[in-house]
């Protein structure tokens, strides 16, 4: 369980998260969603730390993460745009995370054959397109069977075969009890796949719920309408 | 520490494929080349090279650095998810770094000295001390410029900020000091030169094997100055604790605002 309790940042003037007060249950794909600069990206930057918030607190099963490095081994991350070492292959890259973690990889050989990387595993990150790369980021997050699985747009750039089958490997992770968190724009696979969505406006958390719990308050027939209208409305469909 | 090791050797590996790495090393491999086959002696051309390691080591490494710490910074993301303390991977990138460029240096330098030079006892000593001297200036230097990199969102911002510390330290310190010396003729201002001479890198890197050489004539005002204050020996040593201090307090600010920074 990732609990978040009045976590709040600023960059500069600028409030990004302004009390944010939710909690992420294992078994459970949750998606965070908002318009563009509305927290997602820094929200799940704070859980892996790569964001320091002003005040606030994140505990991972009751513990606080808060100066404790080792909570990370237990977290897989996908960053939004993935970069890497330009003149390494993604097989070394692996080799070295699985050096500094001190652990092998468990799930690389499902999640290559899952992403059909094999011909791309050995050239250098440099030649491969965006879509590889981002196959490449979802097996470096998921090679070492984290619990937690915290992702920021985790499907932009992959062929709708790679989307399927990432979204049905998703799914078997919810049911083996993994913590599924992922920052998302496409309404159509949050409304297909998330099991709740928290919809952040104004850095505030104004939706916490089901799909069809959106769907049923906004009368829309889609999420994507339905979020829209919760944009527009701001506060009516205030939940939290 | 084992970490640290991890990280910096994946450095090294990755930057070993970097055409910068290796034409750093042919530069000064043809350097050396060509003033060892001028058929200086081992000693003298050892003097000649000092000029050239001064100036190109430091700028290099402060180029070299910026570059590489922007193109890491969304590896860096990658690297600070895992589970790894912010310092370890500050400290294993640093090192990595500071490792291909100071290892490309003594390569490059090291093997025209072993075909010409390398048979007078004397000249392996000297140049041993401006193979040091190198490598004490490229971990000040990459130290220097992490700590401009890791506080400058811009990279264009931090690489005219380490051409203006290489172009302070090489040329307009040395000018300022001449200013002084001027502005107060009637006035001995060792002590107070000392402690000026102390404050640039270059100046120490310089003094450090003008010491070994004794060549007074070479050593400028506070090279002089610091022989007659503390004889050669104790020179050295102040020199080598000196760049010891400029490799040091860069990274101590550079890492302090690497624990702290935003990704």
């Amino acid at each position: 369980m990732v609990e978040i309790r009045d976590l709040r940042k600023h960059f500069g003037a600028l409030t990004v998260l302004d009390g944010i007060t939710i909690g992420f249950r294992p078994g459970e794909i949750t998606a965070v969603v908002g318009a563009n600069g509305a927290g997602k990206s820094t929200l799940l930057k704070c859980i892996v730390r790569l964001v320091r918030p002003d005040a606030g607190e994140i505990r991972i099963d009751g513990v606080a993460i808060d100066g404790d490095r080792r909570y990370r081994a237990r977290v897989g991350y996908v960053p939004q745009i993935p970069r890497f070492p330009e003149a390494l292959a993604a097989a070394e890259l692996l080799d070295f995370l699985a050096e500094i973690r001190a652990v092998a990889p468990r799930n690389s050989h499902r999640l290559i054959e899952l992403f059909a990387l094999e011909p791309f595993m050995h050239l250098p990150l440099r030649h491969l397109s965006g879509g590889t790369r981002q196959k490449i980021s979802m097996l470096i997050a998921a090679a070492f069977d984290p619990e937690i699985l915290v992702m920021d747009e985790p499907t932009v750039g992959l062929d709708p075969l790679t989307a399927r089958g990432q979204k049905q490997w998703l799914v078997t992770q919810k049911s083996n009890g993994r913590t599924i968190i992922m920052a998302s724009h496409v309404m159509a696979e949050v409304e297909e796949f998330a099991d709740r969505v928290i919809f952040l406006l104004d850095s505030h958390v104004y939706f916490d719920g089901a799909p069809v719990e959106a769907l049923a308050g906004s009368g829309e027939r889609t999420l994507e309408n339905a979020i829209a209208k919760m944009m527009e409305c701001g506060s009516v469909w205030a939940k939290s | 520490m084992g970490q640290v090791l991890s990280i910096a050797r994946f450095s090294v590996r990755e930057l070993m494929r970097s055409r910068w790495i290796g034409a750093y090393a042919l530069f000064f491999a043809a350097s050396g080349w060509l003033v060892f086959a001028l058929g200086e002696e081992p000693t003298q051309a050892v003097v000649s090279v000092l000029e050239l390691v001064l100036f190109v080591a430091p700028l290099v490494s402060l180029v070299v650095a910026v570059l590489y710490f922007y193109s890491l910074r969304d590896f860096a993301e990658l690297l600070l998810t895992q589970p790894i303390a912010r310092r370890t991977a500050f400290a294993g990138q640093y090192l990595g770094l500071s490792l291909a460029l100071a290892g490309s240096f003594v390569a490059g330098l090291g093997v025209p000295f072993l075909w010409y030079g390398s048979s007078a006892a004397a000249a392996r000593g000297i140049f041993a001390m401006l193979l040091l001297a190198g490598v004490l200036l490229t971990l000040a230097f990459v130290a220097l410029a992490f700590a401009v990199s890791v506080r400058t969102e811009n990279r264009l911002k931090a690489l005219g900020a380490v051409l203006l510390v290489w172009l302070f330290f090489a040329v307009i310190y040395d000018g300022l000091l001449m200013m002084l010396i001027v502005a107060f003729p009637q006035t001995r201002l060792d002590r107070e030169l000392l402690g000026l001479a102390l404050l640039d890198p270059l100046d120490m890197a310089r003094i450090l094997i003008l010491l070994r050489l004794d060549v007074a004539a070479l050593m400028g005002y506070t090279g002089v100055v610091f022989q007659e204050f503390f004889g050669s020996m104790e020179g050295i040593a102040v020199a080598l604790g000196a760049l010891g201090a400029w490799i040091a307090a860069p990274l101590w600010l550079g890492l302090r605002a690497y624990e702290r920074r935003d990704f």
